[in-house]
């Protein structure tokens, strides 16, 4: 298993990461390596065997559907980088 | 009265109802300890001094208050003792910065629920402990603040994630910690450095306020001195949480912990599994273990061998689901609501430049391998066959609890590595966790703690693990070994 420099480049883009070429080419040999090693869950036959979903006995977790306050806006912006007029500033986004 | 950072969480408690001891004293002494460790060690990116003396005021008010009128007010279980608290966990207006330079300013609105129960059972905060980034990494190498140093060897690594935890308690900067456990991260670094340390069974404690590394495996737990101390903390954060709906709404047993008997365990039913004394495991670790488990057989338990035949296969079905959920959960992190923004010009580049800057090499190593691993044409053969095998590991466990109690086997391959040892070798690194991951995958609870010291001076780890919410057998039998070994007596000296 050998992940491409363009293979790199678009699992970057997904992730959206900004990477240097330095770090591509190095997460390329690295994850190939670690994809290799992954790569022995293929020799298992798991035909039949259902996905783990939960650890856990399915348990229902409804709740009654009523309003509850939430935290007020200036502490949920109270970490923004940027802030405004009450909400999170950006940059533009459409022209 | 030795010195009175030597106390245990259950001789501190004792102390400060019978007055001998008040929690201001009791926290400075901690805090002048640390002042004196803290800089060799480095166990904390936070220190909360100022927090700490305040509530140990507040907590000497309350005894005053029931001296006065004894019985009268309820007094809180843990009022007035110190608690360090790992710094993936939120405490409210202090700094919670996950081991990374994306959250380097990040301020809380509200308490993680175990960081809420504490603090309504009287807790003072001494601090925030290191951690690797996002709790990625067994060595706590990955933090963005500079690594924790092992207290039994300062060239060695205290473990990871919840190292800064581990190596604050050991080295007495604080009775009892808070840490957590998606693939080891609590057992390894407490075994790593001499302690007993609590991996819950999933959804025994709630992960609300804890920041999400792999959701399907992360759980809060307890690194302290003896299965006592953590016990009695482990039951205050147990239990159903409304906030966290992974969290089950069962009863937690008090935990009962007898006085030393010569047939402690009789009738308990140890397993031993073929699997995990492989070669390459240092010999010194695996007599250790094995001396243990004779020790466990000398109190009436009954060893047997057993077989978790899909060991081999928890690390390549973690390396995948851990970082598939990584990439998920990490997603948020892109510069608008918390943590520190590169300006650029588009929305896009803001995104991709914060992150690509801030994030640490191992968070964007697992974050690119996760991504490829849910990404489209990859899904099925990496996502979805680990989430298959995941399935078969969980029935070994299901499979072995039919016939023994819990099941026996070192935390660790080796004991603490050195500083930098697995510095360009991800995947050396991920081998580490190979007796750990598992517990995890299947969400059985762990505990790990001292058995005995390596020919360097290190300490060696063993682990019980047991069936899904039966904590309390792993403590009684860990209890029962330390009421007739001293391991976990043993100090590094500092």
């Amino acid at each position: 298993m050998t992940l491409s420099f363009e293979e790199v480049e678009h699992i970057a883009d997904l992730a959206r990461l900004e990477l240097s070429p330095a770090e591509k080419e190095l997460y390329r040999k690295q994850l190939s390596h670690i994809l290799d090693y992954a790569a022995r869950l293929q020799s298992l036959d798991t035909s039949g065997i259902p996905p783990t979903s939960s650890v856990l006995p399915p348990h229902s977790v409804l709740r009654a559907d009523e309003s509850r306050p939430g935290l007020p806006s200036p502490a949920l912006l109270k970490n923004a980088p940027q802030a405004e007029s009450g909400q999170f500033r950006v940059p533009a986004v459409l022209e | 009265m030795a010195s009175i950072t030597d106390l245990t969480l259950a001789q501190i408690v004792k102390a400060l109802q019978e007055g001998d001891l008040s929690s201001r004293e009791l926290t400075q002494a901690y805090l002048e300890r640390i002042e004196r460790l803290e800089p060799g060690l480095h166990a904390f990116i936070t220190l909360t001094p100022e927090l700490a003396l305040s509530q140990a005021d507040q907590a000497d008010r309350q005894y005053a208050a029931w001296r006065r009128e004894p019985g009268a007010p309820h007094l809180p279980a843990f009022l007035g003792v110190p608690l360090a608290v790992k710094d993936v966990l939120c405490l409210a207006n202090t700094r919670c910065t996950c081991g990374s330079r994306i959250l380097e300013n990040f301020s809380p609105v509200y308490n993680a629920t175990t960081v809420e129960r504490l603090l309504s059972e009287g807790m003072v905060i001494l601090g925030k402990t290191n951690t690797d980034e996002f709790a990625m990494g067994s060595s706590t190498e990955n933090s963005a603040y500079g690594v924790t140093h092992n207290p039994w060897d300062m060239e060695r690594v205290p473990g990871g994630s919840s190292g800064g935890s581990a190596a604050a308690v050991a080295a007495h900067l604080a009775p009892i910690a808070l840490g957590t456990d998606t693939g080891g991260s609590v057992r390894q670094p407490a075994s790593f450095c001499g302690l007993t340390g609590i991996k819950p069974t999933y959804g025994r404690v709630s992960r609300y306020g804890l920041v999400a590394y792999g959701s399907s495996l992360d759980v809060v737990g307890v690194l302290g001195q003896n299965a006592e101390d953590v016990a009695s903390i482990f039951t205050r954060i147990a239990g159903h949480d409304p906030l966290d709906a992974t969290t089950m709404d069962l009863p937690v047993p008090e935990i009962h912990l007898g006085p030393p008997s010569e047939q402690a365990l009789r009738g308990l039913r140890i397993g031993i599994p073929d699997e995990y004394f492989i070669s390459g495991i240092q010999p010194e670790v695996e007599a250790g273990i094995r001396t243990a488990i004779k020790l466990f057989e000398s109190l009436g338990a009954q060893a047997q061998p057993i077989s978790l035949p899909h060991t081999e296969y928890a690390l390549p079905v973690y390396y995948l689901l851990a970082p598939a959920e990584a990439s998920a959960n990490l997603a948020r992190f892109d510069g608008i609501r918390y943590g520190p923004r590169v300006p650029a010009e588009t929305l896009g580049e803001v995104f991709r430049c914060t992150r690509g800057e801030k994030f640490g090499p191992e968070v964007k190593r697992r974050i690119m391998l996760g991504t490829y691993a849910l990404s489209a044409g990859y899904y099925d053969a990496y996502y979805g066959q680990a989430q298959k095998v995941r399935t078969l590991i969980k029935r070994d466990f299901e499979k072995a609890f039919q016939n023994v109690d819990v099941i026996a086997a070192p935390v660790a391959p080796t004991t603490a590595f050195r500083i930098g040892e697995h510095g360009d070798d991800p995947l050396a690194m991920y081998l580490e966790d190979v007796f750990t991951l598992p517990a995890n995958l299947a969400g059985v609870p762990g505990l790990a703690f001292s058995v005995g010291f390596d020919n360097q001076g290190l300490p060696i780890g063993m682990q019980l693990m047991g069936p899904h919410f039966r904590e309390e057998l792993l403590f009684q039998a860990a209890h029962a070994y330390q009421q007739v070994t001293d391991w976990h007596t043993h100090q590094p000296v500092l």
